[in-house]
């Protein structure tokens, strides 16, 4: 992974930067993750196209701001509004048909796989197979100082902008109707049914929604990380997948513990171990799979 | 084990049309990569198709084996042909230490084996080993070249992973996988040993990536880590496994002879245009043709192997 600033080499205050850093990041790593959480909490589906939706919203974002000259800032409640329709449309055109046949987990994400697929195809037909960035200062020209440690300004944006969109998703899950049904039917799909809630349209909905935040964290990764080809979706479902599994399954709040954990490890791995840092989701995800399958929260959501 | 004629039959036709297709044809690498993908297949087959596990980081045991291969003739200086069984058997380790991936249920198993495989590549092309793996920079075999010689080994290799295939598919041990598949806990309460049965699978499965894996490090010769850890090479093997018809020796055959070709007709020109079809085909196949083109032939009523 290509993190822009990360500095080389030992020196004792590098652990400080590396845990500011980690922290920053550590909040758009949680972001990264709570879509695809969200959508496996209540459809036990894990959507491999995840990180592609991530990919099209960066694009989305690149080319609103050459085309259009709009701040990335002002692209996402644009774009995410198109990421939620799309994703209702998405769930009634597919969901239905795929919960009808037998070995369901199975054959979506084999469906997941091959959606994957095709959107990067029609992203390199479309954008071709360059990577593209967003010129840096967008978001301002100074480097931000902080506690004697020196940012680029894009990392504490993007942190905030993850941070406020959390903090939306922990309002509306718990401080909402719809959230509240959510909620019931990432507990038992067919007990919320049973009470009454649409689960069909509750799905939809947080489908929508899980689409609509990998639009703003692919938006964010252009900071983030530096930049995103069309080929970018495959390695960050991985990553987000080991965040929302080191977490805990269907555990929203164990998915912002995560991200940050994550973030912070990535960063005082790059620090100290540059060259092995590229490893850890993977490594992350084999032991948390392994060795404690319910997440660090250590609360068995779901049977492995 | 071979009950009837069409079963030899596939089992010595196969490797014996490869191997004399380079006289009608004189596209050989094409025709090597060919069996590559259809030894690929039918090793997916083996694990997908009779236990219902799905390696998305199948292409881990295959560069292993190219690995286990290449780092046996650059330092113990054997000959290619024991170097190809090595590599075979470094493949079968790895599988054997990720063996405990197989207690994950279906879903965490796929995406758990694709961060093992990407694991393993991490290791190899890591620059801190690179007096061992060479790194990032990659190996070269120029001492024990030979794209005949290799070429011939790769058939029989395809021969013998068909015949594991038809024996599955013949056998008492590849119906009680498929029991084990459509329903465990039925299976383990009718006596058979499922755990024992699912490593025996995915050891054959590894065998193979890893033998081909070897073979094809030995044809190609000089390759880099990123070459023979591809993930797209486990997507192709998938998709012309899932294509053709998992859980029967016909379908891989018939998906790679159909998709690779697809692949060589517009594939290496316009990637993005095969990628774009395989990637529809997928989602329509799973909603509307779980069971490959195979289940065409069996509606029509043949009885396919």
């Amino acid at each position: 992974m290509n993190l822009p600033g990360a500095q080389k080499g030992w020196s004792p205050d590098m652990l400080e930067f590396s845990l500011i850093a980690g922290i920053l990041f550590g909040l758009f790593f949680a972001l990264v993750g709570m879509g695809l959480n969200l959508v496996f909490g209540v459809m036990r589906i894990v959507n491999l196209a995840h990180g592609d939706f991530m990919m099209l919203g960066a694009f989305g974002a690149f080319w609103a701001y050459n085309l259009l000259g709009w701040n990335p800032l002002v692209t996402i409640p644009v774009q995410g509004l198109a990421f939620v329709l799309a994703g209702m449309a998405l769930y009634y055109l597919l969901v239905p048909r795929l919960v009808a046949l037998k070995d369901f987990e199975m054959i979506s994400l084999v469906l997941f796989f091959g959606l994957s697929q095709t959107i990067e195809a029609l992203a390199v037909l479309a954008f071709g197979n360059n990577p593209r960035s967003i010129f840096q200062p967008v978001f301002g020209q100074a480097p931000v100082h902080f506690l004697g440690r020196t940012f680029p300004v894009a990392w504490p944006v993007s942190a905030a902008v993850s941070l406020f969109f959390l903090i939306l998703v922990y309002f509306y899950l718990y401080r909402t109707r719809a959230g509240y049904a959510t909620r019931a039917v990432m507990a038992s799909r067919d007990e919320a049914s049973a009470s009454g809630v649409n689960v069909d349209r509750i799905s939809a909905l947080t489908f929508g929604l899980g689409l609509l935040l990998a639009s703003v964290a692919g938006m964010l990764s252009l900071f983030m990380l530096g930049s995103v080809s069309p080929d970018f979706g495959g390695n960050i479902t991985i990553t987000a997948f080991a965040v929302i599994v080191f977490g805990g399954l269907g555990d929203p709040v164990g998915t912002v513990l995560g991200g940050l954990l994550y973030g912070i490890g990535l960063m005082v791995m790059e620090s100290y171990l540059s060259s092995w840092a590229n490893i850890l989701p993977y490594v992350l995800l084999l032991a948390t799979l392994l060795v404690k399958p319910g997440g660090i929260m250590g609360k068995e959501v779901r049977h492995v | 084990m071979f009950r009837k004629p069409l079963d030899l039959g596939l089992v010595v036709l196969i490797p014996v049309l490869f191997a004399l297709a380079p006289l009608a044809y004189n596209n050989q690498l094409l025709l090597f990569n060919a069996m590559v993908f259809l030894a690929l297949a039918q090793g997916i087959n083996i694990i997908y198709g009779f236990t219902g596990y799905l390696p998305f980081g199948y292409v881990g045991f295959f560069g292993a084996g190219a690995y286990g291969a290449s780092l046996t003739v650059m330092f113990l200086h054997l000959p290619a042909p024991v170097a190809v069984l090595l590599g075979g058997l470094t493949a079968l380790a790895l599988g054997l230490v990720l063996s405990p991936l197989l207690r994950l249920s279906g879903v965490y198993f796929a995406i758990a084996s694709l961060a093992a495989s990407e694991a393993v590549y991490y290791v190899i092309a890591n620059p801190g080993l690179v007096n061992i793996t060479k790194g990032p920079y990659g190996v070269s075999l120029d001492r024990v070249y030979s794209p005949e010689f290799s070429y011939l080994v790769m058939a029989v290799i395809v021969g013998l992973v068909t015949a594991v295939v038809v024996y599955l598919k013949r056998s008492h041990l590849g119906l009680s996988l498929k029991a084990v598949r459509d329903d465990p806990l039925s299976s383990e309460t009718a006596g058979i040993d499922v755990k024992r049965q699912r490593m025996l699978a995915w050891s054959w499965s590894a065998l193979f990536a890893g033998l081909t894996g070897a073979v094809f490090a030995w044809q190609i010769s000089v390759f880099y880590p990123g070459t023979v850890f591809d993930p797209s090479i486990s997507i192709f093997a998938i998709v012309f496994t899932l294509f053709g018809g998992a859980g029967t020796v016909l379908g891989p055959i018939l998906g790679t002879v159909v998709l690779y070709g697809v692949y060589n007709l517009i594939g290496i020109t316009e990637p993005q245009y095969f990628q774009l079809i395989y990637g529809v085909l997928i989602m329509v196949l799973v909603l509307f043709l779980p069971e490959g083109i195979v289940s065409l032939l069996k509606r029509g009523g043949a009885n396919v192997l």
